[in-house]
């Protein structure tokens, strides 16, 4: 017997549903992306089950034609263990925001990420609560002016990628809304990881915080902003390759090439590295402090899996107990019989 | 070493006939109180005794030594008849030390038997107890039949030639805890109870640790030939086994017997059955239960808080599993906006709470009932959903199922409601034959290939909209907490849509009614009373009302399973009577539903103190109201 590979196009995973978001939005490329990559992992549609909390981001799953849940604020990652726990065979993503991820959901998103259980989960991160008309998010930076921070926002602000880290990921990793192509493979290498991949995708809110990202995405200055992650490479960045990021003891530095540093004196990026501190160094690396941010996959490793290891529970005591038999059960233990 | 193969041990004293008796063990919450009451009970259920039990401990682990906050107890009832409740007032008391006996002496029968561990009676108990005089030597114990027993001492004696293996003798510590053994083989010989089921508890208990066990045998013993060596009794007593159906029976407690029924349910419809939840007490032990069966299919899941542990649930019964949830009254406070959605997703699932006293954290191990509106309203939202209750551990076993089969035909989550009284008391099961268990049929659309579109919310004749699970092909479809159009699920603000979609849900639950069967009553069919009760008073009020009905008292009880939707003839049956007496561990929580739902006014019996009802205070209030 043989079994036809699905062959899909990019249209296949469009539902009927209007796309809903405000014109310009940085959700419309995501979209694109999800559906232009999902065609090239032959996973049939309806073993694809995508799961959201609340806010913009959270209405992807109705513009997917596959099964979906549009939950309630913040628990999009307990949804998805209790359907990976149950179906091991779906391939499930949760997407979120800042402020659902991040906010009221932050408790859930720390847990299933140290659970790793293989599902992906892709944050929409626009630094700004779009749904509920502009205040500031976990993510707003310092002195942020909001609708409910007149005169400046005065929460230290999170990474997402650091918090994922500190829960230890098995896979972390970050792209933007409009680096297409970077975007699209990006969420292919998220859904080949086995465990929960996590991916930060820098993302416009062209209407409540536009030009959040404007350094990360400006073709005259990404190049100085932005440093692309290669496993096994040097972290080079600008416009000529001529910068590089170098350790200097725990803090790293910007150097320039030449002038009696080599590419050899830079810090090597390793995706594989077992001990997080240096995936968790990059994702503290922020403009604002004279940094390139970097793109790509911080973290990729391979670790056991929570609904590998659930199933393996329930295999081992059927293999050493034989499946479960009601009869033996009632009458197991002190028992007594009345004539 | 002692070996449990012994014979068994008789009595040379006069044997005194009992039809039942009621023992309460009190000690320190570190004393072992409940290990033994769970002996004495299991004992005397393997007698053939009817059994019921109450255990009453403190929230703390170890809550501070010697004080009455400290003080754990554990009341067994067992009898040669039918019995239903863990007795009012107590034959014999073990009190092993002040702030015990102080704390429970109230209880005790007029010349009832009191059994006083004299040595934990020294200046710093009765101290700790806040004790000015010594109540062995005051007139405290006046009018009962008081057994003082250095009982510490003699334990200590009868361990002293324990060694463990490397020669060393047992520490003190470690000496004076088998003193619950001793007291225990004391009620035992009082009893007329087999040491044999104990001796192979311990056996297996300290299985690792020979010496401990041979330590506690000894005690156990010990306890026992201090009954019949000591001139303090003349005879000991027996309680003959009850006349209960026949069948073969086992033990039972309230959460392991809801684990059990969910099992059988899984089983029945062929679902894996997926626990979500986060520790909570009374409702962990279902947890601990359930985890102990992973080769039924079992998965449970401790989430990282309420509300992950209920989103897991609507997660895996959106997956196709038998997915359940189970908490205490602050838990489902938290679950509250989940519950909500699992609603408006109509999928269907097991929302069960084990009810303890509120507000807030409130007598985390004292038991009420006072979430029934919390389960009727506690949603935001037009959200109701349907709710049962179980009246006993052993019931938990079958309204679990019940409650399987409701939430599949109806496609709704279906709360549960229980309370500390049930969970954690103990009574005989008639073990059912398996092919007797409720056959629950669940079904599953199947794959859709020519391009036919899906109907996610088209409905039965029910209004139950089929439950698709994902990896079937054509099926594909979102859901989600916005309100939706029937039939497409699509998303829809349309108001007369919502308003539709709003008595859809509500008709839906109201049209379980059909389904379930009319409410029974026991007793004359009209008349001066109706007692009517739902959940863990069912025993009292069962008592209670045969008592008077044997006086020839007019007196009907009507026991309710389905609190939501109300079975169909109930309106019409509480018309029957000229009074309707609701008696509750709240401050009358369903006689507000009765009110709103019959517009018929009732008299409430209240109390809000932790403890279940005593089937005096019922009978009181039963002569009250008729006279």
């Amino acid at each position: 017997m043989t079994t036809e590979l699905p062959v899909l196009k990019p249209a296949d995973f469009a539902s009927d549903q209007d796309v809903r978001w405000c014109p310009g939005c940085g959700d419309y490329s995501i979209l694109a992306q999800m559906k232009k990559m999902l065609p090239s992992l032959g996973m049939p549609r309806e073993k694809i089950v995508f799961i959201s909390g609340i806010g913009c981001s959270s209405r992807f799953p109705y513009y997917m034609n596959t099964y979906g849940i549009h939950s309630i604020h913040g628990r999009a990652p307990a949804l998805a263990t209790g359907v990976k726990s149950v179906r091991p065979d779906l391939q499930v993503w949760v997407i979120t925001g800042d402020g659902d991820g991040l906010s009221i959901g932050g408790n859930h998103l720390m847990h299933a990420i140290r659970r790793n259980l293989d599902i992906n989960i892709v944050l929409f991160n626009n630094r700004i609560y779009g749904l509920t008309k502009g205040q500031y998010s976990p993510t707003s930076p310092l002195g942020k002016v909001t609708k409910s921070t007149p005169l400046g926002a005065i929460d230290n602000p999170i990474h997402p990628l650091s918090i994922a880290i500190g829960a230890e990921a098995t896979f972390v990793a970050r792209s933007i809304d409009v680096n297409i192509k970077h975007l699209g493979s990006t969420l292919k290498r998220a859904a080949e990881h086995r465990g929960t991949a996590f991916v930060e995708v820098y993302q416009n809110c062209n209407v409540f915080n536009d030009g959040a990202w404007d350094y990360a995405t400006d073709r005259a200055s990404k190049a100085e902003t932005i440093l692309e992650l290669e496993h096994g490479k040097p972290l080079i960045f600008g416009k000529d390759r001529d910068k590089g990021i170098r350790l200097n003891g725990l803090e790293p530095e910007v150097v320039e090439l030449g002038k009696g540093i080599s590419e050899d004196d830079l810090l090597f990026h390793d995706e594989k590295a077992i001990e997080p501190s240096l995936a968790y160094l990059l994702s503290r690396l922020r403009h604002g402090d004279g940094f390139p941010e970097p793109i790509g996959v911080f973290r990729a490793i391979d670790a056991p899996k929570y609904d590998d290891e659930l199933n393996k529970q329930v295999e081992n005591a059927r293999a050493q107990q034989g499946e479960g038999d009601l009869k033996n059960l009632f009458h197991s233990g002190d028992t007594w019989t009345v004539a | 070493m002692s070996t449990t193969s012994d014979a068994p041990l008789q009595t040379s004293k006069q044997v005194e006939k009992l039809q039942g008796a009621t023992v309460r063990l009190a000690g320190d919450s570190g004393d072992g109180m409940q290990i033994t009451g769970n002996q004495l009970t299991n004992t005397s259920a393997l007698a053939g005794n009817d059994v019921a039990t109450f255990p009453d401990f403190p929230a703390e682990i170890r809550a501070p030594k010697g004080t009455r906050a400290g003080v754990s107890g554990f009341q067994v009832h067992f009898a040669s008849e039918d019995i239903f409740t863990p007795g009012d007032q107590v034959d014999a008391l073990v009190a092993m030390n002040p702030a015990a006996l102080v704390t429970n002496i109230a209880d005790l029968k007029r010349s009832g038997i009191v059994i006083v561990n004299i040595d934990g009676f020294d200046a710093k108990n009765l101290k700790l107890a806040r004790l000015d005089q010594d109540p062995l030597t005051d007139d405290t114990l006046e009018g009962f039949r008081v057994i003082k027993v250095p009982m510490t001492t003699l334990t200590r004696k009868t361990v002293e030639e324990v060694t463990t293996e490397d020669g060393e003798k047992l520490s003190v510590k470690i000496a004076d805890r088998c003193k619950n053994f001793f007291a225990m083989g004391l009620i035992y010989w009082l009893y007329s109870r087999d040491l044999e089921p104990t001796l192979r508890f311990i056996k297996e208990k300290f299985e690792r640790k020979p010496e401990i066990a041979e330590a506690n045998e000894r005690a156990l013993k010990a306890g026992w030939n201090y009954g019949e060596t000591t001139e303090a009794f003349v005879s000991s007593y027996q309680v003959d086994p009850a006349k209960l159906p026949p069948g073969r029976y086992r033990n039972i407690m309230g959460n392991q017997a809801l684990a059990w029924g969910c099992i059988a349910a899984a089983k029945s419809s062929g679902k894996e059955l997926f626990y979500g939840t986060y520790p909570i007490t009374p409702a962990s032990d279902i947890l601990h239960e359930l985890s102990k069966y992973k080769h039924f299919g079992v998965k449970t899941f401790q989430a990282e808080d309420e509300i992950a542990a209920i989103c897991s649930t609507v997660g895996a019964a959106f997956a196709g599993a038998m997915a359940i949830t189970a908490s205490s009254g602050p838990g489902i406070a938290l679950k509250g906006e989940a519950m909500g959605l699992g609603m408006i997703l109509e999928l269907p699932m097991i929302i069960i709470n084990i009810q303890r006293g509120g507000p807030s954290t409130g007598l985390p191990t004292k038991t009420e009932q006072s979430d029934l509106l919390q389960a009727f309203y506690g949603r935001n939202g037009e959200s109701p959903l349907p709710i049962i209750a179980a009246r006993s551990p052993s019931d938990c076993f079958e309204v679990a199922q019940e409650a399987w089969r409701i939430a599949t035909r109806f496609m709704v989550p279906v709360i549960l409601l229980s309370d500390g009284y049930i969970a954690n008391g103990a009574e005989p099961w008639l073990i059912p034959d398996i092919d007797d268990l409720l056959n629950i049929d669940v079904s599953h659309p199947g794959p859709l290939e020519n391009g036919e579109e899906f109907q996610p919310y088209q409905r039965d004749e029910r209004l139950a909209r089929p439950w698709a699970i994902p990896g079937t092909k054509g099926l594909e479809h979102r859901v989600g907490g916005l309100e939706k159009r029937d039939g497409t699920g699509n998303v829809e603000y349309d108001p007369e849509n919502h308003e539709h979609m709003t008595r859809v849900r509500a008709q839906k639950v109201a049209n379980i009614a059909d389904d379930i069967p009319l409410q029974s009553v026991t007793g004359p069919e009209n008349g001066d009373l109706l007692v009517l009760s739902w959940g863990g008073t069912y025993g009292a009020c069962v008592t209670a009302t045969e008592r008077c009905r044997g006086e020839g008292l007019s007196v009907a009880h009507a026991h309710l399973r389905y609190l939501n939707p109300l079975p169909k003839n109930l309106g019409e049956l509480l018309g029957q009577y000229k009074n309707v007496l609701i008696p509750e561990l709240n401050s009358g929580q369903l006689q507000f539903i009765i009110r709103a739902t019959y517009t018929i006014d009732s008299i409430g019996l209240n109390k809000i103190q932790g403890k279940p009802f005593a089937v005096a205070e019922l009978i009181e209030k039963i002569k009250e109201v008729l006279s």
